[in-house]
């Protein structure tokens, strides 16, 4: 039986019994016991004998995810999530924190909004973060209130939905944020050069008709902003990299000791431009040939249509690579659902962006058994990496109010609208077979979502 | 007397049809793309002894043109009333976009009137393949954004196939705005699955990510010229500009606009296809369209009878 629960319940009391505990934090992967008493992880002696005791033989322990860029649509788009439904969906997914974006109707970009939605979210079911607009209206030209909201605990900048188009205004957020100690989370994009396009550039485009996105749109604003957080001494994190000559920049910039911090989303991770043209092949998998023909039934799925677009096949497997050798910080999911009417349009018309909460540890997965990935490093993306980015702690140390997921890295689940706690399913895995189901996830001590293994309090 | 062109064609050449839709030339493969050629082939003599052909009757086919259209509308409407189809003609732009309906909600209207067949013209790129995978109508796609026109491809390749014999081995010179341009693309696909060899020129803007085998890209007309056994001009759309693919329409004409003179790098005589409009004097000049070269006015004689032969193939 599947039910969630949330950060207002009662902190959780049980055993679990025979797990792969895998700390990324710490390296530590071992079979073991593992207790967590009113919330806090303690020896297993400590647990009280009435305890629930929960079977972990072919499970896997590790610290709760945290998702750097999380779009809930609360305020405005209550059609397509709210604060309740992006949060069980993150429970579902093995996330305890989620970062929610400001690109909400209206934006988050005064303190009274955001105070609003940290309000909201105190009995949800994970705990939310605030990225906070970097300018009034994310119009890119007055900064918002950027003090008085680091006070309020938000945890970055950004007026993602798009860049900051001005290098004269970013460099000012960068230069005022740079003692505050909080990044600008960049959507690096150029308006100019992405101007009409809807989906990468190059063969798939070419074939399929639709306006390109050229490489240089990401690259140019990347390589902006890292000469203006050099200049300026600002933290920079740039969200949802596509691309990779900016994951390049980005390893030349961390090469130099710039404070400079970046994502990738899942997707952008394992599907290719040639999702768009009807293939369904993961990258690992695909080649550079286009189908003969498009299958009427695939090609021109608006739920194929994200910005920043679905990559090359090099691209996709450049992030992959640049997950594995560090530069990548965190897999972060980008999620932003969308009603159906907004996604059975025509392309060019379709909302861009797909839901990735529930996904995620699948696709990791599936690049696992691919070979394209370790279980720790996948982890590591998905939790330690993205909470030190925010001053969260993920470790499994005795005494912390946990926050934990256990998940069966072998069992298979469909991806369909029922099976997702989102509000939205607006993703071209729908009904796609998947590896990775998450059991248990534990956000503060408290349990947010228990796939039959654990009652819940 | 031949009892229908279809009856008699299932003897001289057996190929199965598979499709239902006509979304573009890649779902057919090569025998099918011959039959319909044979039966296009087939209707035009049919129409030029006026024969009467009912091969549609029953029909209701719905002219959906969201992007205006002379040449190929009315093609359509003949083709169709030809085969003793009823045709209805639909306002598409004033019906749906203007107000807010989705162009799912419009097609789903459509067909509740009865309408069975639609050939629909859309300015977004795809758009057919979505009025195909949400409605039950038999979609012919006569032109979606800068994807595919598959009957244009078609006109052509019979345009083609009658002045070169056949296409195996030819070699086809595209001039002009590819990277705009469905038939372009519609005709790279077409032509190579026939064993032509297409070569494309433009300034390099235009040519971006045409890469497939049997497809040369060139940037200076004389190398895609040189030796071609024939040429199709596409046009140059004036508005197109501003996005930067050439620095001025007198600079396009200076370095890919065919002449007379220019074309003495092509094999003797080779013909000149336009999709029409033409932009006389951009393109190509006014006397190469009009020159004994010119199949301009054949390709718009081809176009009805493709047509009919593709409406009769889809409704089997």
């Amino acid at each position: 039986m599947v039910r969630f629960g949330s950060l207002a319940d009662e902190p959780a009391t049980f055993v679990l019994a025979g797990c792969r505990v895998i700390d990324p934090g710490s390296g530590a992967d071992a079979s073991r016991d593992l207790a967590v008493v009113h919330g806090r992880l303690a020896a297993v002696d400590a647990a009280p004998p009435d305890a629930a005791r929960i079977d972990g033989s072919g499970l896997v322990a590790a610290p709760a995810f945290c998702d750097l860029h999380t779009h809930l649509r609360q305020p405005g788009g209550e059609a397509a999530e709210t604060i309740a439904s992006g949060t069980r969906a993150a429970a579902h997914g093995g996330y305890a924190t989620v970062c929610a974006m400001p690109n909400t109707e209206p934006p988050l970009d005064e303190p009274a909004r955001v105070a609003w939605v940290q309000l909201c979210a105190a009995d949800a079911a994970a705990r939310v973060r605030v990225v906070a607009a970097a300018t009034v209206g994310r119009a890119g030209e007055q900064l918002t209130a950027l003090g008085e909201l680091a006070a309020m605990g938000v945890v970055g900048f950004s007026d993602d939905g798009s860049g900051i188009a001005s290098a004269r205004v970013a460099r000012s957020v960068m230069d005022y944020l740079a003692p505050l100690g909080l990044p600008l989370v960049e959507h690096a994009e150029d308006p100019e050069l992405a101007a009409g396009a809807v989906m990468r550039s190059g063969a798939a485009a070419t074939r399929l008709g639709l306006a390109g996105w050229p490489a240089s749109a990401e690259l140019t604003m990347v390589e902006r902003d890292i000469a203006l957080a050099a200049e300026t001494g600002a933290r920079l994190h740039l969200t949802h990299l596509s691309t990779g000559a900016a994951l390049d920049a980005v390893r030349r910039a961390k090469e130099r000791g710039l404070p400079i911090t970046c994502d990738v989303t899942p997707h952008h991770l394992v599907l290719t431009d040639a999702w768009v043209a009807g293939d369904r092949r993961f990258a690992w998998d695909g080649d550079d040939d286009l189908p003969e023909a498009l299958d009427p039934q695939l090609a021109y799925d608006g739920r194929c249509r994200v910005n920043p677009p679905l990559p090359s096949r090099a691209d996709a497997l450049a992030l992959l690579a640049g997950l594995n050798d560090g530069t990548v910080d965190a897999i972060a999911t980008d999620h932003a659902p969308h009603p159906p009417e907004r996604k059975a349009v025509e392309f060019a018309n379709a909302a861009p962006g797909m839901v990735g909460l529930e996904t995620a540890l699948s696709i990791g997965l599936a690049a696992l058994a691919a070979g394209k990935l370790t279980l720790p490093r996948l982890l590591q993306a998905l939790s330690v990496g993205p909470a030190g980015l925010i001053g969260e702690e993920r470790s499994l140390r005795a005494g912390e109010l946990v926050d934990l997921v256990v998940f069966d890295p072998s069992a298979r689940w469909q991806v369909t609208a029922d099976a997702l706690a989102s509000a939205s399913s607006n993703t071209p895995l729908l009904d796609m077979e998947l590896p990775g189901v998450v059991r248990l996830t534990v956000a503060s001590g408290r349990i947010t979502y228990a796939d039959g293994v654990a009652p819940l309090g | 007397m031949l009892e229908s062109p279809h009856a008699a064609l299932a003897v001289a050449s057996p190929t199965r049809w598979r499709t239902r839709h006509l979304l573009d030339v890649d779902q057919l493969d090569r025998n099918e793309i011959l039959r319909c050629l044979d039966l296009a082939a087939e209707m035009r003599e049919l129409r030029d002894r006026h024969e009467r052909l009912d091969s549609l009757a029953g029909e209701l086919v719905g002219l959906a043109f969201a992007e205006p259209s002379t040449r190929t509308r009315v093609s359509f409407e003949i083709a169709a009333t030809s085969l003793g189809a009823q045709v209805v003609d639909l306002p598409m732009a004033a019906s749906s976009s203007t107000k807010g309906e989705s162009l799912v909600d419009t097609l789903l209207t459509l067909q509740r009137t009865g309408i069975t067949t639609l050939v629909l013209r859309h300015g977004a790129s795809g758009a057919p393949y979505l009025a195909a995978r949400a409605t039950q109508l038999r979609i012919v796609n006569a032109g979606d954004g800068t994807h595919a026109h598959p009957t244009q491809a078609l006109l052509d390749a019979l345009t083609l196939r009658d002045a070169l014999g056949g296409l195996e081995g030819a070699v086809v010179a595209i001039v002009g705005d590819i990277g705009h341009s469905r038939v372009a693309r519609s005709n790279v696909l077409l032509l190579t699955r026939l064993g032509a060899t297409v070569r494309l020129c433009s300034p390099p803007a235009w040519t971006a990510g045409f890469t497939r085998p049997g497809v040369e890209v060139h940037a200076e007309l004389d190398d895609a010229l040189e030796g071609a056994d024939a040429v199709m001009a596409l046009r140059v759309q004036l508005e197109r500009n501003a996005a930067g693919g050439v620095p001025s329409l007198r600079e396009y004409t200076a370095r890919w606009g065919l002449s007379e003179a220019r074309m003495q790098r092509a094999c003797p005589g080779a013909p000149i296809l336009h999709p029409g409009p033409t932009n006389e004097g951009v393109e190509l000049t006014a006397s190469l369209a009009a020159a004994p070269r010119s199949l301009i006015g054949r390709q718009v004689t081809n176009g009805v009878a493709v047509r009919m032969a593709v409406l009769s193939l889809l409704a089997g």
